[in-house]
């Protein structure tokens, strides 16, 4: 059960300087009695995104046709809160393929990993700098390198570093997820548990 | 001599099956906890896959999220909730895997039955489909939350890849006021450290303040742990955690049960042993705590003024958002605001003790008028405590009734949603926007400040009353 390979990116991308935004803003509690993962994209930011009346909120930067793009450029702290992967899913499936941040809520950051949305984490500053740039310029437009490890800005000379798990970088170059590795494991599972009986008696 | 070890690092140790090229670790987890909104789409893939189950016999389950909490009798009438439990179900049953469904002697709230029933042990790796499950660590175990592609891994393999977290310990020494619960204790702790203030660690509790907690309130504060960014919190295990497992459902028994408490007692932090970061705080400077923000680092000393942002740690454009949502302003008292929901429950505090505070506080005054109050136990087991001690009566002759166990209002899965800018008093675990219901306006407390607003309906200190 593959996830998509990922290698490079170029695009634009949608600011959304806000810290904290918790998993329940990402995609509300009443949205997840799903039992498949499908229909996620329209509950993106729901409440902030929609009135209650269905209608579009006009101020909400994804409904602001300037802004497009595969990045979500976001705030501190993205992603806390509830480790529902349905935000993740969101995110995904309605089309962002890397979020970037000055720092991710650790199991966001897994869930991302998990399904092939790359989090990438750039110092303060250079988040902030590269939110004005699109805030001011909708159209500027990034490449993302992750053989390389690089965010880049098109058209001048502003290269970033990004640190990513090698492990977790083979598995997005390579469309991996992790139960395939794991199945692979199972005779070191056995073992452990043979070593380990003891500790669950 | 070894190198002196934590309490997190004596388990983790002893858990990794193998390091994996590149900084990771595969981690073998004992139990695996799951309900019915994060198991689904996990057990749709093994199916995709054609595996099976590995450890059924190491995995329980509950209807807790979407459930109702009134006629729990009846068929439920919401048609997705319906499907998703009957899902869990036909999960369960075909990977063989316990069931404790809704109406069931031992359903509950995920993290108040596994500990109720013993399934949580010290010196365990313990993994669930939420983020609460941090309140498993008040018995000495490595408990995190975890995504529906994780759930699916232990599902297949019993393992997880992990990158080990930084280890961070907070200590706390000294008595708690009167009137000064566990509750306001980790309130008080995130609103010093932020909301992201231990993001990248897993916390050890420590200090005589902590020891001399009960179990249920050392699970009120490992429960929080998550809403300062941690992986987890966990305690070192000690008598009080013996005594409270001795004779429960799933405890070891027999000479099982003097050998695994031989191993629990050396699951402690050795003397030397290193931190990556540490935090100390005197239980002497905590008051009663309320949230006025939209995040749990939000908190303030329940008679104190709102802060302006600049004197608060992490401060941003973001507070002044959260006050305006909030309907409140920099500099404003809380105390005395009228408030129109009491929320007594969740996996933070809809425990037995939560019960009792919240009842002892209440009796022989009348609910308020005009103030809706949800009072949900967080299992059947908890709901039939609080008829045999009697404590039903207190509550209703104050004018309370009680309602079926549940995740309930703390999400809002369920009928139980706020209204749009009404003000809730809520013993659960986040008051971000729209969590109890869209446009809902949560402030955070413990159950004897949730006490205090339901009898005077208006933000009270309920030392007042004690």
């Amino acid at each position: 059960m593959a996830i998509d390979e990922f290698a490079t990116l170029t695009t634009t991308a949608v600011p959304l300087p806000i810290d904290h935004v918790d998993t329940d803003q990402i995609v509300p509690a009443r949205f997840l009695k799903a039992t498949e993962r499908k229909g996620f994209a329209d509950h993106l930011f729901r409440d902030w995104r929609y009135a209650e009346s269905g209608r579009p909120k006009a101020d909400f930067v994804l409904n602001n046709p300037n802004y497009r793009g595969k990045i979500l450029l976001a705030g501190r702290n993205f992603g806390c809160g509830s480790s529902r992967e349905h935000a993740a899913w969101a995110l995904y499936d309605y089309g962002f393929r890397v979020v970037v941040s000055s720092f991710f809520a650790d199991i966001f950051q897994n869930n991302a990993l998990n399904i092939g949305l790359l989090p990438i984490t750039l110092a303060e500053s250079l988040v902030c700098e590269i939110t004005n740039r699109t805030l001011e310029n909708p159209k500027t437009a990034y490449h993302v390198d992750l053989p390389a490890q690089t965010f880049a800005v098109v058209g001048i000379p502003l290269v970033a570093h990004f640190e990513i798990n090698a492990y977790k970088k083979a598995c997005l170059r390579n469309g991996f997820d992790d139960i395939d590795y794991l199945l692979d494991m199972q005779a070191d599972i056995l073992q452990y548990e043979k070593k380990t009986r003891w500790m669950r008696t | 001599m070894t190198q002196p070890k934590t309490l997190f690092e004596k388990v983790w140790d002893a858990h990794v099956v193998k390091e994996v090229a590149g900084g990771a670790q595969v981690l073998y987890i004992d139990a695996h906890l799951i309900h019915e909104v994060t198991s689904p789409v996990a057990f749709n893939g093994l199916r995709r896959r054609g595996i099976p189950v590995f450890r059924p016999e190491q995995t329980v389950a509950t209807a807790d999220h979407n459930i109702p909490t009134l006629h729990q009798d009846k068929p439920i009438r919401d048609a997705l909730s319906a499907q998703q439990l009957a899902a869990l179900r036909k999960n369960c049953e075909a990977a063989g895997i316990e069931l404790y469904d809704i109406g069931h002697v031992h359903n509950g709230i995920v993290h108040v039955i596994g500990p109720e029933l013993g399934i949580t042990q010290p010196g365990m790796t313990l993994v669930c489909g939420d983020s609460h499950t941090a309140t498993h660590g008040a018995f000495g175990s490595i408990a995190f939350g975890i995504g529906t592609s994780e759930v699916e891994m232990v599902l297949a393999t019993q393992c997880l890849f992990q990158t080990q977290p930084k280890t961070m310990r907070i200590s706390v020494e000294g008595d708690l006021h009167p009137g000064v619960t566990a509750k306001d204790l980790i309130l008080y702790i995130i609103s010093r450290l932020s909301a992201s203030g231990a993001t990248g660690y897993f916390v050890e509790y420590a200090g005589t303040t902590l020891e001399n907690l009960s179990m249920e309130e050392r699970m009120t504060v490992c429960n929080m742990s998550i809403e300062m960014g941690a992986r987890g919190g966990m305690m070192a295990p000690d008598q009080t955690t013996f005594d409270y497992l001795q004779g429960r459902a799933f405890s070891p028994k027999g000479p099982d049960w003097d050998r695994a408490v031989a191993y629990w007692k050396v699951l402690s932090s050795d003397p030397g042993a290193q931190f990556d970061e540490e935090y100390r705080f005197k239980a002497e400077d905590i008051t009663p705590v309320i949230t006025f923000g939209t995040n749990p680092g939000m908190g303030m000393p329940i008679d104190a003024e709102i802060p302006s942002p600049k004197s608060v740690k992490d401060a941003a454009a973001s507070f002044q958002k959260a006050l305006r949502y909030m309907g409140f302003c920099e500099g404003e008292k809380l105390l005395g605001k009228p408030i129109d929901y009491v929320f007594l429950g969740s996996c933070t505090n809809g425990r037995i003790a939560d019960f009792r505070r919240f009842a002892t506080l209440v009796k022989g005054h009348r609910k308020a008028e005009g103030v809706s109050a949800w009072l949900v136990p967080g299992s059947k087991a908890v709901e039939r405590q609080i008829c045999e001690e009697g404590i039903d009566s207190v509550l209703k002759a104050a004018g309370f009734a009680l309602r079926q166990p549940g995740c309930s209002a703390c999400l809002g899965m369920n009928e139980d949603k706020i209204p749009a800018g009404k003000y809730a008093v809520s013993t659960s675990n986040r008051n971000f926007e729209g969590r109890q219901g869209p446009g809902a306006r949560t402030l955070l407390a413990s159950p004897l400040v949730a006490a205090a607003a339901a009898i005077t309906g208006k933000i009270t200190d309920p030392r007042d009353f004690i």
